[in-house]
């Protein structure tokens, strides 16, 4: 039997879900739509991949942009349905500034029975200079699917 | 070699070093890297690499006498082939091209048996001086 959606607010999900990796990170919900998601990743000395230039690490930002587009995934399927990450690719556009939190926006842009199709982009103020674009596919896990 | 203060954020740290091949890193399960219940988070697996991706071309420099270049990651690709379960992963880079300005390096994510991978990425790097 094919599982159906099982529709949530993402706000509420993502600010009573504090555990985890998410929260360690302390990933919080800022907007949602009808295909897309956008979290905050604060800005955190723990985050630090460059000691010397003060820059974040680049896996905090692959794992905001995989929440973002996996929460979009969901928004455009109508509610929660089991799925895991097939594949991301990230590409660094330029540094995010030290001292700023990065926005993260995923958008699903193409859903198949097994297959989610995402994009998104991580800012750190202003949308038009991103510091990433992320492109993959999620595909679901789910029984009956 | 030093792991920057991400490395500790994830647990992870340098679990062995045989001195030709890059070091192995190692991340315990725990609550801070855990993503779905029961399983490893997709971002900190990608994480993990990135650090195997840039200890091991740290290495790589280093064996180059290079050790004082410094570079920034142009892009990552990661593949996911297994959920991440409540154990240690492992991690490990492999420099394919190590060229003057840029460096290709991949790296592979494996809890039991490194021939199952759990995940694994391409990185592409920029090398400046």
């Amino acid at each position: 039997m094919e599982m159906l959606p099982i529709p949530f607010d993402p706000k509420v999900f993502l600010t009573d879900c504090q555990d985890g990796h998410g929260g360690r990170l302390g990933i919080r919900y800022v907007a949602h739509g009808a295909d897309w998601c956008e979290l905050a990743l604060p800005f955190s000395l723990e985050l630090i991949g460059h000691p010397a230039r003060g820059v974040i690490a680049s896996g905090p930002i692959i794992a905001l942009l995989d929440m973002a587009t996996s929460v979009g995934v969901w928004m455009k399927r109508g509610g929660f349905l089991p799925h895991a990450t097939l594949d991301l690719r990230v590409d660094y556009l330029r540094p995010a500034t030290p001292g700023r939190d990065v926005i993260g926006r995923g958008e699903c842009y193409r859903l198949t029975r097994s297959i989610a199709f995402v994009r998104g982009i991580a800012h750190d103020g202003d949308a038009d200079d991103p510091v990433a674009h992320v492109a993959g596919t999620f595909m679901t896990t789910g029984a009956g699917v | 070699m030093k792991l920057p203060p991400y490395a500790a954020l994830l647990g992870a740290s340098i679990g062995s070093e045989d001195g030709t091949a890059a070091p192995v890193l190692a991340m315990p399960f725990g609550n801070d890297v855990t993503g779905r219940p029961g399983f490893v988070h997709g971002g900190a697996l990608a994480g993990l690499l990135e650090l195997a991706a840039i200890t091991a071309l740290e290495h790589a420099l280093a064996a180059e006498a290079r050790g004082e270049a410094g570079f920034k990651p142009v892009n990552v690709t990661v593949d996911f082939m297994r959920g991440g379960r409540e154990k240690l992963t492992r991690a490990q880079g492999h420099v394919s091209r190590l060229g003057s300005r840029i460096a290709n390096v991949e790296a592979v994510a494996w809890q039991d048996d490194r021939d199952r991978p759990v995940a694994a990425a391409r990185m592409n790097f920029l090398i400046s001086g």
